[in-house]
């Protein structure tokens, strides 16, 4: 691993003057894939900036029909908390899946999103229930938020503090893990908000996207046939050793069905 | 360039100066001496370096030691009583022969005490699906399964 400068600020506006100062800087929340990367000398950042020790990223709060999760939550909270298990559980039902306990004990809810990574969970459902990104600027609406292979529409030096969760109807998670990393080699999260639907797919393209065709058809029939003809091309979805790109097509409709049917029932 | 950090390791203060870089098993191992921890995989997937963490299991291998600072860590060596006697997890191992080489025994036998914390009541089903971030070569996990659960049980009743 490369060397690096570390710096443990008090305050967001603290960690925003470092981040603007330093010659190449990143955020650590949980560090489960920032670690790793640099492991790897994938990635050699100048200075490292702990969100850790900032008051005010952590917890979970539920008001009317919004669940407000702070950036620096981590996996195993939202999994356990009473709060998301009731208002959303099929939210919490994803933070369980995500990585391994261990890993479930440090990953965070912020870092995760920031990253992006295109088989990550937490996108689809951000993405799947019309979520809003609030950061250290202003509040980012889902639809807007990923915009390409790890990239967001966060600015340099933009920091995520809290994501902000409609409450749906009824909702589902469904996700065919690559056995080995357990990240999702396809992943829909459908979420019904009275006869409106929305189907987010992680792990089949550069990054999380709406299926139009299966929210309409969702829409007007709320059952898994609706979508059981729906197979939506290839030529854009991944491919690579663990799956090809016409079995991904594959799997997004067959994992759209099964969320469907979960959130069904 | 090197940081301070403070922090309590088996109940017990320490500090030193180290690069930012070092991660926490390799604090624990060669700064402290404490190898019971190990270093399995390089990539955060064998879980044999999993330590405590202010009382929840984490991977040791993907933590900095000094984003550790004022923390409370837990190893393997901090299980046992002063006077030598087995921490109940162990004495399950022990009984229900659940290592062979023995490698990644430390990890699975910290990440089963997590268990035990959180999941008092785990059947056979759930202690796999909660050891996806172990790693075993050796044993094929059915008496590392068998120890945990009777580990668990034994903990429960320790505690009364």
């Amino acid at each position: 691993m490369y060397a690096f400068n570390y710096h443990r600020p008090k305050s967001l506006d603290e960690a925003a003057k470092t981040l603007a100062e330093a010659e190449e800087a990143k955020l650590i929340a949980g560090g489960m894939t920032l670690i790793p990367s640099m492991k790897l000398r994938l990635i050699g950042p100048s200075d490292l900036v702990d969100l850790a020790a900032i008051d005010g990223l952590k917890g979970i709060k539920v008001a009317g029909k919004t669940v407000t999760i702070g950036a620096m939550t981590r996996h195993a909270e939202v999994q356990t908390s009473d709060a998301v298990r009731k208002a959303i559980p099929a939210l919490a039902a994803l933070a369980g899946g995500i990585g391994d306990p261990s890993v479930r004990n440090r990953g965070t809810l912020g870092g995760s999103i920031a990253n992006a990574d295109p088989a990550a969970d937490y996108p689809a459902a951000v993405l799947g229930l019309n979520a809003t990104v609030e950061t250290t600027k202003r509040k980012i609406p889902a639809d807007d938020f990923f915009t390409g292979l790890f990239e967001t529409a966060l600015e340099p030096g933009e920091i995520v503090t809290a994501v902000h969760f409609p409450v749906p109807d009824a909702a589902a998670y469904e996700k065919f893990p690559q056995p080995a990393s357990g990240f999702a080699m396809v992943g829909a999260f459908v979420a019904r908000f009275g006869k409106e639907v929305r189907v987010a797919v992680t792990g089949a393209k550069d990054y999380v996207f709406r299926v139009g065709e299966m929210e309409q058809a969702l829409g007007a029939d709320f059952s898994p046939g609706a979508v059981a003809d729906i197979r939506l091309p290839e030529d854009d979805m991944l491919s690579d050793i663990h799956c090809s790109a016409d079995y991904r097509a594959h799997l997004v409709t067959v994992m759209a069905k099964r969320a469907v049917a979960k959130a069904s029932g | 360039m090197t940081i301070k950090v403070s922090m309590t390791v088996n109940g017990k203060p320490v500090s030193a100066e180290v690069e930012p870089r070092t991660l926490l098993v390799q604090y624990l191992r060669e700064h402290l001496g404490l190898t019971g921890t190990h270093v399995g995989c390089d990539t955060s997937q064998c879980g044999c370096c999993n330590v405590h963490l202010n009382g929840e299991a984490i991977k040791s291998c993907t933590i900095f030691a000094v984003q550790c600072e004022g923390a409370d860590v837990l190893t393997i060596e901090g299980l046992a009583s002063p006077d030598g006697e087995l921490h109940p997890m162990q004495k399950a191992f022990w009984e229900h022969h659940g290592l062979q080489c023995g490698f990644c025994t430390p990890g699975m036998v910290m990440v089963a005490c997590d268990i035990a914390r959180r999941i008092p009541d785990a059947d056979e089903q759930t202690i796999r699906h909660e050891l996806e971030g172990n790693l075993c070569r050796c044993t094929g996990y059915q008496h590392i399964v068998e120890a945990i659960h009777s580990g668990i049980r034994a903990m429960t009743q320790a505690k009364g």
